[in-house]
């Protein structure tokens, strides 16, 4: 394979299949703590950084 | 014994080696450089042979409490003091070399011109300053939300020391001339590698955190905190990736050529802005705002959509940077598309961070800790705002190369960036030194005001100047020649540059003052003043004026 043909294939993957992947990891990871049921998963991290009154000091 | 004539053994080792690379050195910055290592060396030699007592003077120097705590925080008391102190060298950098744009007198040939001074401003508020309290801080907040001590104690304590050396190294390569012109990555090879080792010593530190944590969920600051150290490993190695003309000598050469080292440096360049001065001060937001008001992050998802979206799309906006240059055209659209993308997940995490203060909006009055990080975060609203307008096409073609651009910079770095870390640091200096509170909340409230009212100086007078050069330079005359000589553009702005010189200098006086306050707290003074709120809260009269009507 010649240099250019090299670089024509690999763009070609990157903007048709390799797009779709990044895509859809994406959506997959922002649509991950929206689940249903992770309520209450969400909640107690976020109050998790109160749970020591005085953090060691 | 044995241990430390090792230790002994290997700093005279280094030091050897520095003075042996300073007398081969093919020119004398490489020399003057080596010679900074080798008394560097000399100091350490110095330590490990005497090390019970440096140690034990130093901490009484700093009033360093003996750590009975169950975390580890010598470094991050090292890392505020550095954060401090190098907040006021880069900002008086800064101060002056706004200075020598207003007058020019103020370049001292050749050491510190502007062009050399100007690096050692940005790498001054960005690495020593930005980067002290990001180490710091990440090393305190690590530990608290994995309940955990920091992993690897002498590897933490060397990411602190060899981070400074890193910092001296690079800004007296500066002063000598030394550079390897890609903007916020101006430091030579031999210095690159060096902060390579750095930060991979880094890496180690905080991920061996996370892995012993007593914790099971990862609390979302450290997300930030991780993909900041990662991406800024891999940035900083492709975007130095370059050839030196000898091993004793401080010149290189870019691997890449042309329009390919302008898209990597910009690459670099905006991805430094998302990962060194975006993701990881976040991080300190979500953990100092919650903190400071004692109220949970407003939404535990939406800072998790507003990770994502940051990691997935900020590393496309680099080539907004290059527009209307020889890059290829698809990429500088690309490059537009994505910074206006990017304007949504800032904004969400921007709304996130206020809506915290929810039911705590008086702490807003009383507080001027909580004022500083809602500044802050306005601050991160606007730039975030400004930065997409600037990357149009059609507006960057009037701001590109004016004065605009450093103002948009300076909304960022100056408002954001300062306030939420000099926030950071009223935060955490009572808490490492345990102190009851700072020594005066009302000098903390003069830093606010100060700092602000700088900024307003310094955004304002360079939003005029920029739209006024952008439009003098493209005047065309009826004869269809240009109207405006270059130098009657610099003399139009002469008077925006007098008033951002002042803005600065109200910028880096409220930081004095901060020095002053954070010294007082070390030496456990309290200043007598009366509280900060002198009307206390009355929910009975907190209701609308207006009168509802009747249904």
């Amino acid at each position: 394979m010649s240099a250019h043909s090299t670089y024509d294939a690999l763009r070609h993957f990157a903007d048709s299949w390799a797009l779709l992947a990044m895509l859809l990891v994406f959506v997959a990871c922002v649509l991950w703590p929206f689940r249903r049921g992770n309520r209450e998963r969400n909640d107690a991290a976020a109050h998790m950084i109160f749970k020591d009154d005085n953090d060691g000091q | 014994m044995e241990a430390i004539l090792t230790r002994a053994g290997l700093w005279f080792g280094a030091m050897v080696l520095a003075v042996i690379a300073a007398a081969y050195a093919h020119d004398s910055g490489f020399a003057a450089q080596m010679m900074i290592v080798a008394v560097v060396a000399l100091a350490g030699l110095w330590v490990s042979v005497a090390r019970a007592d440096v140690g034990a003077i130093a901490s009484g120097i700093l009033r360093m409490p003996a750590d009975p705590s169950k975390y580890d925080d010598d470094p991050v008391r090292w890392g505020v003091l550095a954060t401090v102190f190098w907040a006021i060298v880069g900002m008086l950098a800064g101060v002056l070399i706004a200075c020598q744009l207003a007058w020019p007198q103020f370049n001292v040939e050749p050491y510190l011109n502007f062009g050399r001074l100007r690096p050692l401003h940005t790498s001054g508020v960005i690495f020593a300053f930005g980067g002290n309290i990001l180490i710091a801080s990440s090393f305190y907040v690590v530990q608290r939300t994995c309940r955990a001590r920091l992993a690897f104690p002498g590897l933490a304590r060397f990411v602190f020391w060899g981070y400074q050396l890193f910092i001296v190294l690079a800004a007296s390569g500066y002063l000598l001339g030394i550079t390897e012109s890609r903007e916020y990555a101006e430091p030579e090879w031999y210095v690159d590698i060096w902060l390579t080792i750095v930060w991979v010593a880094y890496l180690a530190v905080f991920v061996g955190t996370l892995v012993k944590r007593a914790e099971p969920h990862i609390y979302v600051a450290n997300w930030f905190y991780l993909s900041f150290i990662l991406t800024i490993a891999l940035l900083h190695i492709v975007n130095n990736l370059a050839v030196p003309v000898s091993f004793l000598g401080s010149h290189s050469y870019s691997l890449f050529s042309g329009v390919q080292d302008a898209l990597t440096q910009w690459w670099y360049g905006h991805n430094a802005v998302a990962f060194f001065l975006t993701v990881p001060f976040l991080a300190m937001m979500y953990y100092f705002v919650p903190k400071q008001a004692g109220r949970p992050i407003y939404s535990y998802r939406l800072s998790i959509l507003h990770f994502w979206s940051l990691i997935f799309l900020y590393i496309w906006a680099g080539p907004h940077h290059l527009l209307y240059t020889a890059l290829p055209d698809w990429a500088q659209t690309l490059g537009m598309v994505f910074s206006i993308m990017l304007w949504m997940p800032s904004w969400g995490g921007m709304i996130n961070g206020l809506m915290t203060l929810n039911g705590a909006w008086d702490k807003v009055r009383t507080d001027p800790i909580i004022r500083m990080m809602v500044m802050a975060l306005a601050f991160y609203g606007m730039a975030t705002f400004e930065g997409p307008m600037l990357s149009i096409k059609s507006v960057n073609s009037l701001s590109h190369y004016t004065d605009w651009t450093i103002g948009h910079v300076h909304a960022g770095a100056l408002g954001w960036n300062g306030m939420i870390s000099f926030a950071a640091v009223y935060f955490l200096v009572p808490r490492l030194w345990h102190r009851e509170r700072l020594y005066s909340l009302r000098w903390v409230n003069w830093h606010f005001w100060m700092a602000t009212v700088g900024i307003v100086f310094y955004a304002a007078s360079m939003w005029v100047s920029g739209i006024t050069q952008g439009l003098m330079w493209r005047e065309y005359g009826a004869d269809g020649y240009l109207v405006n000589s270059f130098v009657d553009t610099v003399a139009a702005l002469h008077p925006m540059y007098v008033l951002r010189a002042f803005g600065g200098t109200l910028y880096l006086a409220g930081a004095v003052l901060m020095v002053a306050n954070v010294w007082l707290t070390v030496l456990g003074r309290q200043r007598a003043e009366k509280p900060m709120h002198q009307a206390e809260f009355n929910p009975a009269a907190d209701r609308p004026i207006a009168a509802v009507p009747a249904e």
